[in-house]
């Protein structure tokens, strides 16, 4: 009975990993072809394609172990995660579906993630999860690169012109309180927590937390200390900005279910 | 932050270690740091460098059209500068 949760468990964090960088991916998708100049639209399409990397990579293993519980024939895909799931469905933090806004919106939500990123590759490197530590092992290399980037325009906008300035605040206090629940475990990340699989995020809060200060301190911004927080993401309680995301990302496949490139 | 306000950068690329930075095209960014970021977005992303190198196209100085007569003609006329202008003596067959 216990190896069956916890593999349900294992199931469920899989596909929430998932959901985190699909919907973070297809956000910064966004942009291409709307970048500020052609040569940050690129950089931000290559950022996107990484997520979409790694959305990939936890979905596959997803299915490979739904397949594994199921005793259905129908074999489930990673396609089955990203376009066939609904709203209520989908676990990810909600920092991850709030619209890309402007570009200071973007950068400050790259900032604040790419950080978080930073601490939890490095920590689901070490999951007794060989699937999920390889993952992990991959995608710390991408993110090294991802924090350097949204390092220099935090600072490019913060230490930049009065209206910069006042954007990326603006963007800052509005995010604010939506980091809060990606340093939160549910049960069911508990437990898998305890197995060893899963990374305990409140851990590494603090470093977090130093690390976006002194970034943010540089950038001659303030940093915010507002306390409100907005929570639901890993109970499938959304923005209202989900639903919109998820009809544009999943109409041609539902339209088309059997295209093929 | 508009594109007219941005410097253009020239991109060099080691493809391989052993090997010459190549010139592979040039980008628009704000100082060095950027440029370099571009240049591994841009030029980078199937995997064709080892080394990137950017510079400041204002930092070219470049030989201009007008003085092709007076730098480059002049060696036309003088073939004893190649290796092929050199009979080779009977004895070294194979050059």
């Amino acid at each position: 009975m216990s190896q069956t949760n916890t593999a349900q468990d294992l199931i469920t964090y899989t596909a929430r990993l998932g959901d985190d960088s699909v919907i973070f991916g297809h956000r910064l998708s966004e942009w291409v072809s709307h970048g500020p100049f052609l040569e940050e639209d690129i950089a931000l399409g290559n950022v996107a394609l990484d997520f979409l990397g790694h959305a990939r990579m936890y979905y596959n293993y997803a299915a490979d172990l739904t397949n594994k519980e199921s005793d259905s024939s129908v074999l489930k895909t990673e396609d089955d995660f990203a376009f066939l799931r609904d709203e209520r469905e989908f676990q990810n933090h909600l920092i991850h579906e709030l619209p890309r806004g402007n570009f200071a919106e973007t950068v400050v939500r790259q900032l604040l993630v790419d950080n978080y990123n930073k601490y939890h590759f490095e920590a689901l490197k070490a999951s007794k999860d060989e699937t999920l530590a390889a993952v992990a092992a991959k995608a710390v290399k991408e993110v090294k690169y991802h924090c350097r980037r949204s390092r220099e325009w935090t600072l490019r906008l913060g230490d930049g012109t009065t209206e910069s300035k006042q954007k990326i605040q603006t963007a800052l206090d509005g995010m604010w309180g939506y980091t809060y629940e990606l340093f939160e475990q549910d049960d069911v990340e508990q437990r898998l927590i305890e197995a060893g699989i899963a990374v305990n995020s409140s851990q590494f809060k603090d470093k977090w937390l130093a690390d976006v200060k002194a970034i943010v301190e540089q950038a001659t911004l303030t940093l915010p200390t507002t306390e409100w927080a907005v929570r639901g993401g890993r109970k499938g309680y959304h923005t209202e900005n989900l639903g919109h995301l998820l009809t544009e990302m999943q109409f041609v496949y539902r339209s088309f279910p059997d295209a093929k490139w | 932050m508009s594109i007219e306000k941005l410097e253009l950068f020239e991109v060099f690329i080691r493809s391989k270690r052993g090997l010459d930075h190549k010139h592979v095209g040039s980008l628009h960014a704000e100082d060095n740091e950027q440029a370099l970021e571009y240049a591994r977005d841009v030029y980078t992303r199937r995997s064709e460098g080892v080394s990137i190198w950017v510079v400041k196209s204002a930092d070219i100085c470049a030989s201009q059209e007008d003085d092709s007569d007076s730098f480059f003609d002049p060696s036309d006329d003088k073939p004893y500068r190649h290796a092929t202008y050199y009979p080779l003596p009977k004895e070294i067959s194979n050059m």
